[in-house]
């Protein structure tokens, strides 16, 4: 285990964070997913010893190091405001943590390697100023991982950036983790920790509501609040293939189903997200009837729940009569939809009723892996 | 600076504490004006070529800079550590870092003596080492220091306050010393509040008086020098040198001010 978390509680006026423990091994993308203010932040500082806990331990590497001192901690924490040298060039930043220990040209080198990998060559002789959001942040990952972490922390480091900068920072992380790089990834939006994260932690009000793998927790919720907060009971995992449409509609692959999904992103492996607040649901003799809806099952319910004003209807799709592939290993997939009471009373819904289920391929989120 | 709220409109108030600010400014520039232009060129060359005020200006300059520059060499990382941590009775000693700023500069003097005369403890030391601090430039040093420390004090504990911790935790992050963090990182982002508060200690430094009166008389620094000729020849004497040691202060003064400002330009 690289990186072990135990029973860790601090608190604040406002808000306290109790008894967090959670495992990280080597070249885990970890992402702490919560709303803001739950104490996400507080906790990287805990581990990167920017702040002490009241109670708890922190290991890494099985070495105790709740009360080693910052500099000799081996985690690197990149901040979720700039916090780049002001008097210093992009150049000094970076070989900054160099500047022990390396003779300077072992250091140019160096340097120059890191400016390549993340793409920040042309700005060495640039202040941290003059540079834009992304630039910034791209400096700081590379002045971070200059100094070699064991682990990586990062902080919120995207929701910052323009929308133009967000994939080009995505890729560099998911590169940064390829090469064997530990890292925790804090944020509040769970297309982050989808498309970044392999293994995710809820946060919820100062205490980890569930840890698992991506599609553990956003498939099987452990509560209620998890599943308010990711806003998305629908969530399938698969493949996108590649389009011969000019029209950004495509097909994804999950299991035995095939849906149709408007995307402007190129095929490759992926999840897709509804929103159950997307889903209608229609009478099986209405199925001749034509639909702006692209993707419409038949399936049968099999529960419904009382959900806020309304009820969530929850159906299991029928495989045998859909378009097939794979039918051996295929599990059946469900899909909730929410709906008002009034149409629960209209279409006499009730459990093992054979229903459609449909949504819009607009109405599908996809999310690359 | 934005003062165009102030400047839209002549509101009869506006004119009135400009009006005011008038008779201030007056007042600070016309006795200075006065004495320049009441001070020929011929008797301001003269004094000059005067070995005595010569080596009394070199004096002055020298003990001001060195008792700043060894002073600063404790004042600054003390200043860090006032501003950046909490500690019992901190109200206090930054309330004994501005004493020097209300007592009477004689009094300062003879608060001085009390420690380093001969009859005292540090007196008798440096008597033994072959030295003293009544009547030399170490005296002169300590006298200057004494009444100036508090600007240094505080200019640089205002800067090293503006210094944002979070890059000096980011810079602890990165494997830095708290050392290597304090030079590289607070030190530098600083740097203007040190160098003005090492510009004002120097500058009140070089104008003391009554302290340095007390403790040394002889070698005479140059308000020393300025008060002797005033009490033994009179105004008419004593004016060229006040002239000619407020040009040499306000050249050496703008001069670092043009440096600093150099400097924080090529900062941005």
């Amino acid at each position: 285990m690289l990186l072990t978390v135990r029973k860790i509680s601090k608190a604040f006026s406002g808000f306290e964070i109790k008894d967090v423990s959670f495992d990280v091994q080597q070249a885990w993308y970890f992402v702490l997913l919560g709303a803001s203010g739950v104490g996400k932040s507080v906790l990287l500082e805990i581990i990167a010893g920017l702040t002490s806990p009241d109670a708890g331990q922190i290991f890494l590497n099985g070495k105790d190091i709740t009360n080693e001192k910052i500099q000799k901690r081996k985690i690197g924490l990149v901040f979720q405001n700039n916090t780049l040298f002001p008097h210093m060039t992009v150049y000094d930043n970076i070989a900054y943590p160099l500047r022990t220990g390396y003779a300077k040209s072992q250091i140019s080198k160096r340097v120059a390697q890191l400016a390549e990998d993340f793409g920040v060559l042309d700005l060495l002789k640039r202040k941290p100023q003059t540079l834009s959001g992304g630039e910034s942040q791209r400096v700081s990952l590379a002045r971070t991982v200059a100094s070699e972490p064991d682990c990586l922390l990062l902080d919120e480091p995207i929701c910052s950036l323009d929308a133009t900068s967000r994939p080009q920072i995505r890729a560099l992380l998911r590169r940064i983790n390829a090469n064997g790089q530990t890292i925790i990834h804090v944020t509040h939006d769970y297309t982050e920790a989808v498309s970044l994260g392999n293994h995710i932690a809820v946060m919820e009000r100062g205490i980890i509501a569930q840890t698992g793998k991506v599609e553990d927790i956003f498939q099987h919720p452990k509560s209620e609040f998890i599943a308010r907060f990711i806003g998305i009971r629908n969530f399938f995992k698969g493949h996108l293939e590649q389009s011969h449409h000019q029209s950004g509609l495509k097909h994804f692959r999950t299991g035995s189903l095939d849906f149709s999904v408007l995307t402007d992103r190129p095929a490759g492996d992926g999840f897709v997200c509804i929103r159950s607040e997307d889903v209608t649901i229609r009478d099986l003799d209405s199925m001749a009837n034509p639909t702006s809806a692209r993707n419409n099952f038949e399936g049968t319910i099999v529960d419904i729940v009382r959900a806020g004003p309304g009820f969530e209807v929850i159906v299991v799709i029928n495989t045998d009569k859909s378009k097939l592939i794979n039918k051996a290993n295929s599990t059946p997939l469900e899909v909730a939809a929410l709906i008002s009471n009034e149409s629960v009373k209209t279409l006499n819904l009730h459990c093992r009723k054979k229903v459609i289920v449909s949504f819009k391929a607009s109405a599908v989120k996809y999310i690359e892996e | 600076m934005k003062t165009e709220t102030l400047n839209r409109k002549y509101e009869p108030l506006s004119l009135l504490f400009a009006a005011l600010g008038g008779v201030v400014l007056l007042f600070i520039i016309a006795p200075l004006i006065s004495m320049f232009i009441n001070c020929s060129l011929p008797e301001l060359a003269e004094t000059a070529k005067d070995q005595e005020v010569r080596s009394s200006i070199w004096l002055t300059l020298w003990t001001s800079m060195t008792a700043t520059a060894l002073f600063a060499i404790a004042a600054i990382p003390f200043s860090h550590l006032l501003a950046r941590k909490d500690f019992p009775l901190k109200g206090l000693i930054s309330g004994i870092i501005d004493v020097p700023i209300v007592i009477p500069h004689p009094v300062a003097g003879i608060a001085l003596l009390c420690v380093v005369s001969r009859g005292t403890f540090l007196g008798q030391a440096a008597d033994k080492m072959g030295f003293s601090f009544v009547g030399s430039s170490l005296g002169i040093m300590l006298a200057m220091a004494f009444v100036s420390i508090p600007f240094l004090v505080n200019s640089a504990r205002d800067g090293f306050a503006a210094v944002p911790v979070r890059l000096e935790k980011a810079a602890l992050n990165l494997g830095a010393s708290p050392l290597r963090v304090f030079f590289t990182i607070s030190v530098p982002l600083a740097s203007r509040s040190i160098v003005s508060g090492l510009i004002l200690m120097w500058a009140r430094g070089m104008s003391e008086f009554g302290a340095v009166l007390i403790i040394a008389y002889h070698p005479m620094i140059m308000p020393v020098l300025i008060h002797e000729r005033l009490g033994a020849f009179g105004l008419k004497y004593a004016r060229p040198v006040a002239v000619l040691f407020v040009s040499i202060c306000l050249i050496f003064f703008i001069i670092l001010r043009l440096l600093v400002r150099g400097k924080d330009a090529a900062h941005r």
